[in-house]
């Protein structure tokens, strides 16, 4: 495991290096997006529309922030759980997606798009709201502002602390829960 | 027949909702460092320094713990010897949420469920009343955040399969979600009743204190089995391993149908944010 810093948009040589359970330190533009704000993004790729944001390289993190208080540039942010962008994920991948962040387990079919396409998943730490919110310099709605929290934000971040959990060599950081050892009474 | 101003309640429910959403019951903090002291895996006692760190921020900072401020999930036991001087308890309670999350700068997340439009001001509460002899009012509030309210399951065994039909059923649920519902998780297990009783149960099961010992000793031996067993799944912290993957299970018991053995299981997150007030 090795700990590295990356700059955003990541490269397809950026993407390589990385494997499950190396600590990655973020800087750059990332972008927020989580259920609603993925089925408008798709939908636009469906009706030939540009996407608010160049996914060429992006990182996009599924977050919906709490207000921000007076004096800060966003509430608290920390990960939602992947899996509900599972079928919207390869579709963003193939236009050039390079890097997602949340926390919980990913479908097969999105595991076998980041190895095809060079995309890696990163976990930052469920529940850790306040202290990911601080790790946010700067954050300004870009699109779908009426969904509230669920608003596709761009982000700016320095050492943005996430963990590689899927990597486009197959590699997965997630332990396999031992069922015999739980059911054996 | 005592009287209480509605503006009473409605501002002592808004405060224990940025409580709750800005402090971790100690109880819950005292576990995280029980478990830290009992890892040997440096990944899982990362997690829990970044958890501590997380709650210490919070608290300093007000912002809430975690994004997910949660639904405003309620237990009120209601004397019957109280009343309000205006409108229903199950409006003082919402009017109270409301304001709770809007001065705390808590995150609205109720919304339609189709259309998924967010309602804006996290209304409705969900509300659950229990009429109790006395003239007090006290207030349970619970902060319950989606990803692990995702994880939990409502199902009707066959009373056949009795208790260790129950603990498969658990055990099988936790080990199916992984790292999903933000694990070290708390599992509250309601056990009989029927459909509806049974997911209430399992829910006010989880108001208990983290290290508090079931009544009922036989009862206690399930909560411990139970604990011991699904920490053998070594999901861990965050589902990186280790010997955390929950604090611990709280099952409330109630008689069933001949025909029935109702259960119920609401996964909790490590953010178990719970508060309550005696009015």
């Amino acid at each position: 495991m090795a700990e590295q810093h990356l700059t955003t948009p990541m490269t397809d040589a950026d993407v390589e290096k990385l494997h499950a359970g190396d600590v990655v330190y973020l800087t750059g533009i990332i972008y927020t997006g989580r259920d609603a704000a993925h089925k408008r993004l798709v939908e636009a790729l469906d009706a030939g529309r540009e996407l608010p944001f160049d996914p060429k390289g992006a990182v996009i993190y599924y977050v919906g922030p709490s207000p921000a208080r007076p004096g800060y540039p966003i509430g608290a942010a920390g990960p939602t759980t992947s899996y509900r962008m599972d079928s919207y994920a390869p579709r963003l991948i193939a236009e050039g997606l390079r890097g997602m962040i949340g926390k919980g387990m990913r479908a097969p079919e999105v595991k076998a798009a980041m190895a095809a396409r060079k995309a890696v998943y990163f976990g930052a730490t469920g529940g850790a709201g306040a202290l990911l919110g601080l790790r946010i310099k700067e954050a300004r709605v870009v699109a779908y502002e009426d969904l509230g929290p669920e608003a596709v934000r761009e982000l700016s971040v320095i050492d943005f602390p996430v963990l590689v959990i899927n990597d486009c060599h197959g590699g997965d950081l997630y332990a396999v829960p031992d069922l015999e050892a739980a059911l054996g009474a | 027949m005592r009287t209480i101003a509605k503006q009473t309640v409605v501002d002592a429910v808004a405060a224990i909702c940025i409580d709750a959403n800005r402090h971790l019951p100690e109880d819950v903090l005292a576990s995280f460092a029980r478990a830290k002291a009992a890892e040997t895996l440096p990944a899982a006692r990362e997690i829990f320094g970044q958890l501590e760190e997380n709650a210490a921020l919070a608290a300093s900072t007000g912002l809430p713990l975690c994004q997910d401020c949660g639904l405003g999930v309620f237990f009120v036991e209601a004397g019957e010897g109280v009343r309000l001087s205006e409108g229903t308890l199950r409006e003082a309670v919402n009017e109270g949420m409301v304001k709770g999350y809007k001065d705390g700068y808590l995150r609205k997340s109720t919304c339609d469920p189709f259309t998924r439009k967010n309602v804006g001001d996290n209304s409705p509460a969900i509300v659950h009343f229990d009429l109790v002899a006395g003239e007090s009012l006290r207030i349970c509030m619970m902060a319950k955040g989606g990803g692990s309210e995702n994880m939990s399951r409502v199902m009707m065994l066959a009373p056949a399969q009795g208790w260790n039909g129950v603990r498969e059923f658990v055990i099988r649920r936790v080990a199916e979600s992984g790292s999903n519902p933000c694990p070290p998780i708390l599992v509250g297990v309601g056990i009989g009743g029927n459909f509806e009783l049974a997911a209430i149960n399992s829910k006010k099961a989880l108001m208990r204190d983290v290290d508090d010992v079931h009544p009922d000793p036989e009862v206690a031996a399930m909560e411990a089995d139970l604990l011991a067993s699904i920490n053998r799944l070594g999901i861990g912290p965050m589902g990186l391993g280790g010997a955390t993957t929950c604090l611990g299970v709280k099952i409330k018991v109630a008689p069933c149908h001949l025909a029935s053995l109702p259960l119920a299981v609401n996964i909790q997150c490590h953010s178990a944010r719970h508060k309550e007030v005696t009015l």
